[in-house]
C-alpha cells in the first residue's frame, strides 16, 4: 500500500517536472549564406505547427533550439555536439544539405539521438547506412528526378538532353532521371559547381536538337540557367523539365517570366487539394505573408510527425523503442495527403508534376498531374532494417 | 563550323564580362599595390542596387546609374576608413581585412534584402534575339555587353594615357614619394582610384544582374576568375587584363563545349561527360600555370 502510494507520488512528481521542463528539440539548419532561405522556410513551417498547438507538439511543451550550420559539415557537427552535451537533446531535425547530413546524422544516431530529416535524403542513409533512429519525412534525393524522368517518358518525348553540376548530388540526379526515362539521351553534361554562365552549354544543346531538356542545378545556378535558356529563345522550341528545387515559390520570384511553362516534379504543391494542406497554406500565408515552398511543407510535416509520436507515447522519449514504433506508424495528417514510411524509414508517397504558370502578376506553380502513386526509393532493398 | 564560331563568340562575351570586373581590380592592385578581395562584394552591391532601383522605377539605366553612385560613395568610405591603414602593411593583412569586408557585405545584404535572390529582367529595349549564326537567336543584351566592354577599354586607355589624372596616376604608381614631393595629393588620388575601381565593379555587377542570379555571394565565384585574369595579364596592366580576359573567356568556353565531346570519342558517354567536365573546369588554371612558367610577370608589363 505504502509502496503504491510512493509510486503514485513519484509519478506525479516526475510528470510535474516533465511538465515544467519542456522537451528540447535540436533544430540544426542552414540560415546564413545564400542558401539561407531554405533553412528559413523549413524552420518557419516547423514553427507554424508548434505555434498552432500553443507551443506544444502532441500535447507536450517543446522548446525548439534553432542553430545555423552555415552550410558547413564541420560546423554542423560542432553545433550537434553542443546540442547533445550542453542541452541534452535527444531529438533533432532541420538539416538542409546532404553533405552536412552525411557528416552529422550517422554520428548522432550512433549516440542514441533520434533524427528526423525534413529535407536532405542522401542515398547512403536510405540504403546501407540506414538506422533505426533515422527518419526522412521529405524524400530520398532521387525521388523528384525519378518522377520528372517518368513524366518526360510518359509524355512521349523521344530524346532528352540532361545537365547537372559535376558533384555527387548532380550525378545522382541524372541517374535518378535515367532510371525512369526510356528514350534516347541526346546529351549528358556535367557543369562546374557554382557556374554562372551557360552560353556554351546552351549553344551545344541547341545544336543537338533534343526533344526535351532536363536539368538539376540547385540555387543560383538554376536561376542563371533558366534565365539564359529563355533569353536565348530556347523555351519556345524545346520544353524544359526539372525537379521542384529550381522552381520553388521564392526562386520563381527571382526568375520571373523566364520560368513560365516549365514542368517540374514535386511531392507537394501549394494547390494540392486536401484539408490539411489548404489549412497549412492559408495559415502560412497569414503568418509570413508569402506562399510556402515545398521546404516549408516538409518542416510542417516534420513537426506534425514528431507530434504524432509524442502524443502516442505521452511525451516519453526515454523509451526509444516505443517512440520509434510510433514514428514508424506516421499517424499524422500530412499536407501531402497520402503518406507512410517504408522499411528504411523513408517515405512511400505520391509524386506529382507541376507547371509554372503566370497568375496575374505572380509566377507560381500549378498542379498538373500525378506521376507516381505510392512511390518508394530505389535503395530500400539495401537497408537491413 | 558555325557552332564553333558561335562558341568563340560566347567566349568573347564571357571574356568581356570578366574584363569589366578585372579592370577595376587591376587598377587598384597595380597602382595602389592593394589586394582587394572585397571587389566582388562591390559587384554584388552593384547588382542589388540595380535590381532594386530598376524594379521600383521600371528603368534599367536609372538602376545602373544609382548603382554607380552608390559604389562611388561606398568606395570613398571604404578607402578612407579601412584601406588607407593597409597600404604600408603586408599583403596578408590586406587579404585578412578585405576578406572580413566580404563577410560584412554578405551579412549586410542579407539583413537589408533578405536571403532570397532578387529578380531583374533584361530592359525591354534589348530583350530580343539576333539571328547571328543562322541557327537561332543570340541575345541582343549580350551583344550590348560586348560593345560596352570595348568602349570601356578604350575609355580607360584615353583616361590613363592621355589625361592629366592618368598622368598623375602613373606618376603615383611608379614612385609614390617622389610624386608626393612634387605636390600631388596622393591620398586624394588613391581615394579617387579606389572609388573608380568600385564603380567599374558595380557596373559589371549591374550589367550581370539580368543574366545571372542576383544573390548573396555572387561576387566570390567571379572574383577568383578576375584574379586569374589580372595575374595572367600582368598586374596593373589594362591592356594585359583585356587580352587575358578574352583568352580565359575563350579557353573556358571552348573547354566546356568541346572537352566532354572529345573524351566521349574513346570513353562511355557518362564517363566522358564527367572526365571532360572536370578537365574543362580546370582548363583556365592549367592555362595560367603554363603562362606563368613562360612569362612569370604575366602577358603585359605595367599599364
Amino acid at each position: 500500500m505504502i509502496a503504491r502510494l510512493v509510486i503514485v507520488i513519484a509519478s506525479v512528481f516526475i510528470s510535474v517536472t516533465a511538465w515544467a521542463e519542456p522537451l528540447k528539440i535540436g533544430f540544426l539548419t542552414t540560415l546564413s549564406t545564400k542558401a539561407g532561405y531554405l533553412g528559413e522556410d523549413i524552420r518557419d513551417g516547423f514553427m507554424l505547427a508548434v505555434e498552432q498547438n500553443n507551443g506544444q507538439l502532441g500535447g507536450v511543451d517543446v522548446e525548439v533550439i534553432v542553430k545555423d550550420d552555415e552550410r558547413k559539415p564541420e560546423k554542423g557537427i560542432e553545433v550537434a555536439d553542443k546540442f547533445v552535451k550542453k542541452d541534452s537533446v535527444t531529438l533533432m531535425t532541420g538539416i538542409v544539405f546532404s553533405n552536412v547530413a552525411m557528416a552529422v546524422v550517422p554520428k548522432m544516431v550512433n549516440q542514441g539521438v533520434i533524427y528526423i530529416s525534413p529535407n536532405a535524403g542522401p542515398s547512403k542513409l536510405a540504403g546501407e547506412l540506414c538506422h533505426k533512429n533515422y527518419f526522412n519525412v521529405a524524400w530520398q534525393n532521387d525521388n523528384l528526378h525519378e518522377a520528372t524522368g517518368q513524366h518526360v517518358n510518359a509524355a512521349g518525348y523521344k530524346s532528352a538532353y540532361i545537365l547537372a553540376p559535376n558533384y555527387p548530388a548532380g550525378k545522382d540526379a541524372l541517374a535518378g532521371f535515367k532510371r525512369f526515362y526510356q528514350g534516347e539521351i541526346a546529351g549528358e553534361v556535367y557543369t562546374k559547381l557554382g557556374q554562372s554562365d551557360y552560353s556554351a552549354e546552351l549553344a551545344a544543346l541547341r545544336a543537338a536538337e533534343p526533344e526535351s531538356v532536363f536539368f538539376f542545378l540547385p540555387g543560383g545556378m538554376g536561376i542563371n540557367f533558366v534565365k539564359q535558356y529563355s533569353q536565348a529563345g530556347l523555351n519556345e522550341s524545346i520544353p524544359l523539365f526539372g525537379p521542384a528545387f529550381s522552381f520553388d515559390e521564392r526562386i520563381l520570384g527571382a526568375v520571373g517570366d523566364a520560368a513560365v511553362g516549365v514542368m517540374n516534379g514535386s511531392q507537394w504543391s501549394h494547390d494540392l487539394d486536401n484539408e490539411t494542406n489548404n489549412q497549412f497554406v492559408e495559415a502560412f500565408k497569414a503568418k509570413y505573408e508569402r506562399t510556402p515552398t515545398l521546404y516549408a511543407s516538409q518542416g510542417y510535416d516534420a513537426a506534425n510527425l514528431i507530434a504524432s509520436a509524442l502524443a502516442a507515447t505521452g511525451g516519453d522519449v526515454t523509451n526509444q523503442d516505443a517512440f520509434i514504433a510510433a514514428l514508424e506508424k506516421a499517424e499524422f495528417d500530412s499536407v501531402r495527403g497520402n503518406f507512410k514510411f517504408g522499411s528504411n524509414h523513408h517515405p512511400i508517397q505520391d509524386i506529382y508534376i507541376r507547371e509554372v504558370i503566370k497568375d496575374g502578376d505572380k509566377v507560381t506553380n500549378k498542379l498538373a498531374g500525378k506521376v507516381f502513386e505510392n512511390h518508394q526509393d530505389a535503395y530500400a532493398g539495401d537497408c537491413s532494417l | 563550323m558555325i557552332l564553333f564560331i558561335e562558341q568563340l563568340f560566347n567566349g568573347l562575351q564571357l571574356g568581356v564580362t570578366l574584363f569589366l570586373l578585372a579592370s577595376g581590380l587591376t587598377l587598384v592592385f597595380g597602382i595602389m599595390g592593394l589586394i582587394n578581395l572585397s571587389h566582388g562584394s562591390l559587384y554584388m552591391v552593384g547588382a542589388y542596387v540595380t535590381a532594386t532601383v530598376t524594379n521600383h522605377t521600371g528603368n534599367f539605366f536609372l538602376g545602373i546609374c544609382a548603382a554607380l553612385v552608390c559604389a562611388a560613395i561606398l568606395g570613398v568610405i571604404i578607402e578612407m576608413t579601412i584601406m588607407r591603414r593597409l597600404y604600408h602593411r603586408d599583403h596578408l593583412y590586406q587579404v585578412l581585412a578585405t576578406f572580413g569586408l566580404i563577410l560584412f557585405f554578405n551579412e549586410s545584404v542579407r539583413i537589408i534584402w533578405g536571403s532570397q535572390p532578387l529578380f531583374i529582367d533584361i530592359p525591354q529595349s534589348l530583350n530580343f534575339t539576333v539571328n547571328l549564326f543562322g541557327q537561332g537567336g543570340y541575345p541582343a543584351y549580350r551583344i550590348a555587353i560586348i560593345v560596352l566592354g570595348i568602349v570601356i577599354l578604350l575609355a580607360l586607355f584615353v583616361l590613363i594615357f592621355y589625361s592629366k589624372i592618368g598622368m598623375l596616376t602613373r606618376a603615383g604608381s611608379s614612385n609614390r614619394e617622389m610624386a608626393q614631393a612634387l605636390g600631388i595629393n596622393i591620398n586624394r588620388l588613391y581615394t579617387g582610384i579606389f572609388a573608380f575601381g568600385a564603380v567599374l565593379s558595380a557596373l559589371a555587377g549591374g550589367l550581370a544582374g539580368p543574366i545571372y542570379a542576383v544573390e548573396i555571394g555572387m561576387g566570390e565565384s567571379v572574383l577568383i576568375l578576375a584574379f586569374v585574369v589580372i595575374v595572367i595579364g600582368g598586374i596593373g596592366s589594362i591592356k594585359g587584363s583585356f587580352i587575358a580576359a578574352l583568352l580565359i573567356g575563350i579557353v573556358d568556353t571552348l573547354g566546356r563545349a568541346y572537352l566532354p565531346a572529345f573524351f566521349k570519342t574513346f570513353m562511355s558517354a557518362s564517363d566522358g561527360a564527367v572526365v571532360g567536365g572536370s578537365l574543362a573546369s580546370i582548363a583556365i588554371y592549367l592555362l595560367m600555370a603554363v603562362i606563368l612558367v613562360v612569362k612569370p610577370q604575366g602577358l603585359s608589363s605595367k599599364l
